[in-house]
């Protein structure tokens, strides 16, 4: 496997009224083409504008880290992405090497433009082909989806499709232009889990006819366990804990992820109590100082949780986790 | 649990109508057909199936939010016994207090421009349940207490609130009036996991404490096989199987429940895509196949299951199920 994708130190702020929001704390992991990387976190973890940030995707009130880095490594040599300026320089990374699949499928499609003509749109914007041609491979990728009838489909509009139907769709446009890396910002979170079933399947087939790198973000595990190679966790803009997705949820080694695992209802043990994680997650205007799960960790040991950020110390060759209770040097009391 | 169920629904069918022809038969929805349920007092009914089954709908005909057209939903607490397809508008209104509701969404659900204060005590002032202003506070008082909401909370306004805490001033809202029933309708999933562990583990505590019955729709059939005592599935306004909780996921013989539970991600990375997969989607209420409604998807349809709508059965002690070949799938 190749390396796709460096993301080192991204840092990012947004500039509000009420003052300068942290978003993402320093994060930084990498991806190798046709790996899968689950993003999991609960809402307002960051994984949304982590991946985003990835193209640039951010509103204009975002303040990007000054020791940020992503370096995306195309067949002609590497793209540092920090360094594209204006719309025509990203289109080499958005819908381009990148593609971005939505959560609301409804909401992404335009509503009065047909399917379609917005899969031709975009080939037209990043291919050099004719608009047969673009049409042609359109109602190919639609067939290639499962999408029953991908002609008479082509000419139709999002609202004519049902939920599943407008995931594959979408799925179709955003692979058409043949993407390097496919973020999946939680494609299954809207649907049934019938369809969320054999949306999964319908992604993992294509991983390994594609050949691409999917940066996979959802809040459930179990999905997570179905699809990802690697995981890795956020909690309020900070990674908490990474690594391949067996050590992670059966050894998870942050109190964080424990806490996740734990609140999860599973079928295995119906009577199993559940256990919530104590408290909410703090606003990101009030972040806490040292760790930043301090305020709701159980297994907080001693004052250096906060007051030190913790570094990411190694569990295991492939397993690491940003907590102290990992960090032998401090562990005198 | 006493013999005589809280509620129950008989032969309940809620049809809406379409715009149609001038001549030839009226074209409707049929949301719910035919569906018989009892919930035992003190019970935790689960209600599941996925978008567009026909699962809310039937919660709302339960609250008489939603039109019944056929059949009857009974209502009997031990103080009054209501039909109410035919209810009085006196009795409805003494209906509203006994029967509440928990929405979905803690975010829409919540007017903005109120302090937690007044969205709790509405239904209070609404329904003349409160003689002073002083008495009113106090019973949010006690009620947001329950909720663990505390006199600080009351002043705020809903913005300044996390999900969870939204949910549980929705809760304390519903609870206000001092209701036997209460409908939660999908009220866990837009939180997260860990919010809704908490949630969930209120809902039982207040069951508990005050003795409600609730019946608590949900598509997540984890989350309902951890709270429930017993669960009904919905598919296409049918009800397909009712059982106890332990009995519907030890020995689930519907083939839409057997799907319905294997299509759960396994948390398990090595135990992957074995699960038995489903086919195609809901098809259309407006145009539902002939026979069994879920032969077009089922991986074990036979020439009958097209043409012959298959009746509730029972395959066990409380258990029943709406299938043609259960019996023979079974061994």
């Amino acid at each position: 496997m190749s390396r796709l994708i460096d993301v080192e130190n991204l840092t990012l702020q947004f500039d509000t009224d009420e003052g300068r929001i942290t978003a993402v704390d320093d994060v930084s992991f990498s991806l190798e083409a046709g790996e899968v990387m689950g993003l999991v976190g609960e809402s307002g973890s960051g994984k949304s504008v982590t991946a985003k940030s990835l193209m640039k995707l951010n509103p204009r009130n975002a303040v990007y880290g000054p020791d940020t880095k992503i370096t995306l490594h195309l067949d002609d040599g590497p793209v540092d992405v920090m360094s594209l300026q204006n719309d025509t320089e990203m289109k080499v990374v958005r819908g381009g090497a990148i593609s971005l699949i939505f959560q609301e499928p409804m909401a992404s499609f335009a509503p009065a433009i047909s399917i379609g003509d917005q899969m031709v749109e975009q080939l037209l914007i990043h291919t050099d082909f004719s608009k047969a041609q673009a049409k042609e491979l359109s109602i190919e990728m639609l067939d290639r989806v499962g999408i029953s009838d991908p002609s008479t489909r082509f000419g139709q509009y999002a609202f004519e499709l049902s939920g599943g139907m407008r995931q594959r769709a979408m799925i179709a446009m955003a692979l058409s232009t043949k993407p390097k890396l496919l973020i999946a910002d939680e494609p299954t979170t809207a649907l049934d889990v019938t369809i969320q079933a054999q949306v999964i399947d319908l992604m993992k087939d294509l991983v390994s006819e594609f050949g691409m790198g999917i940066i996979f973000i959802t809040h459930d595990l179990g999905v997570i366990a179905q699809t990802a190679d690697k995981v890795a966790v956020m909690y309020l803009g900070r990674l908490v804990e990474q690594g391949t997705v067996r050590d992670v949820i059966r050894r998870p080694a942050h109190p964080y992820t424990r806490g996740l695992l734990a609140a999860l209802p599973t079928l295995d043990d119906i009577d199993a109590p559940l256990t919530p994680i104590p408290g909410d997650i703090p606003s990101p205007l009030e972040r806490p100082p040292g760790c930043v799960y301090n305020t709701r960790c159980q297994e907080v040991i001693g004052p250096r949780c906060s007051t030190e950020i913790p570094k990411f110390s190694q569990v295991d060759s492939d397993h690491a986790a940003a907590c102290h209770l990992h960090d032998p040097q401090g562990d005198a009391p | 649990m006493s013999d005589t169920p809280l509620i129950t629904a008989q032969n309940l069918s809620v049809h809406y109508p379409l715009r149609g022809n001038l001549i030839g038969p009226k074209p409707y929805v049929g949301a719910v057909e035919n569906v018989t349920i009892e919930i035992a007092p003190g019970s935790f009914f689960g209600l599941v199936g996925e978008s567009g089954s026909g699962k809310t709908t039937l919660g709302r005909a339960m609250l008489r939010a939603a039109p019944i057209t056929k059949g009857d939903v009974l209502f009997e607490d031990g103080e009054v016994s209501y039909s109410l397809k035919n209810l009085g508008k006196q009795e409805l209104k003494d209906y509203r207090k006994r029967a509440q509701l928990i929405f979905q969404d803690p975010y829409a659900a919540l007017s903005p421009r109120m302090t937690v204060r007044d969205i709790i005590a509405e239904p209070l002032e609404v329904m003349g349940l409160t003689k002073s202003r002083v008495e009113t506070d106090e019973r949010v008082r006690e009620i947001a207490a329950k909720c663990r909401l505390n006199v600080e909370h009351l002043r705020r306004f809903p913005h300044a609130f996390s999900g969870g805490q939204r949910q549980r001033i929705s809760i304390a809202r519903a609870l206000v009036s001092g209701p036997k029933f209460i409908v939660a309708d999908d009220s866990v999933a837009a939180l997260d996991v860990s919010i809704q562990a908490d949630v969930l583990n209120l809902l039982k505590a207040i069951q508990e404490d005050m003795g409600l019955t609730f019946l608590f729709i949900s598509h997540d059939l984890s989350v309902v096989a951890h709270v429930c005592d017993h669960v009904a599935v919905m598919y296409l306004g049918r009800l397909v199987e009712t059982a106890p909780t332990r009995t519907l996921f030890s020995t689930p013989r519907h083939p839409y429940t057997q799907a319905l539970l294997s299509a759960i991600p396994s948390l398990d990375p090595d135990d992957r895509g074995c699960a038995q997969k489903l086919e195609g989607e809901i098809p259309s209420p407006t145009n539902p196949p002939p026979g069994c409604k879920f032969q077009t998807r089922c991986p074990h349809a036979i020439d009958r299951c097209r043409v012959e709508e298959p009746a509730l059965e029972s395959a066990g002690t409380e258990h029943n199920v709406a299938c043609h070949r259960w019996q023979e799938l079974a061994s």
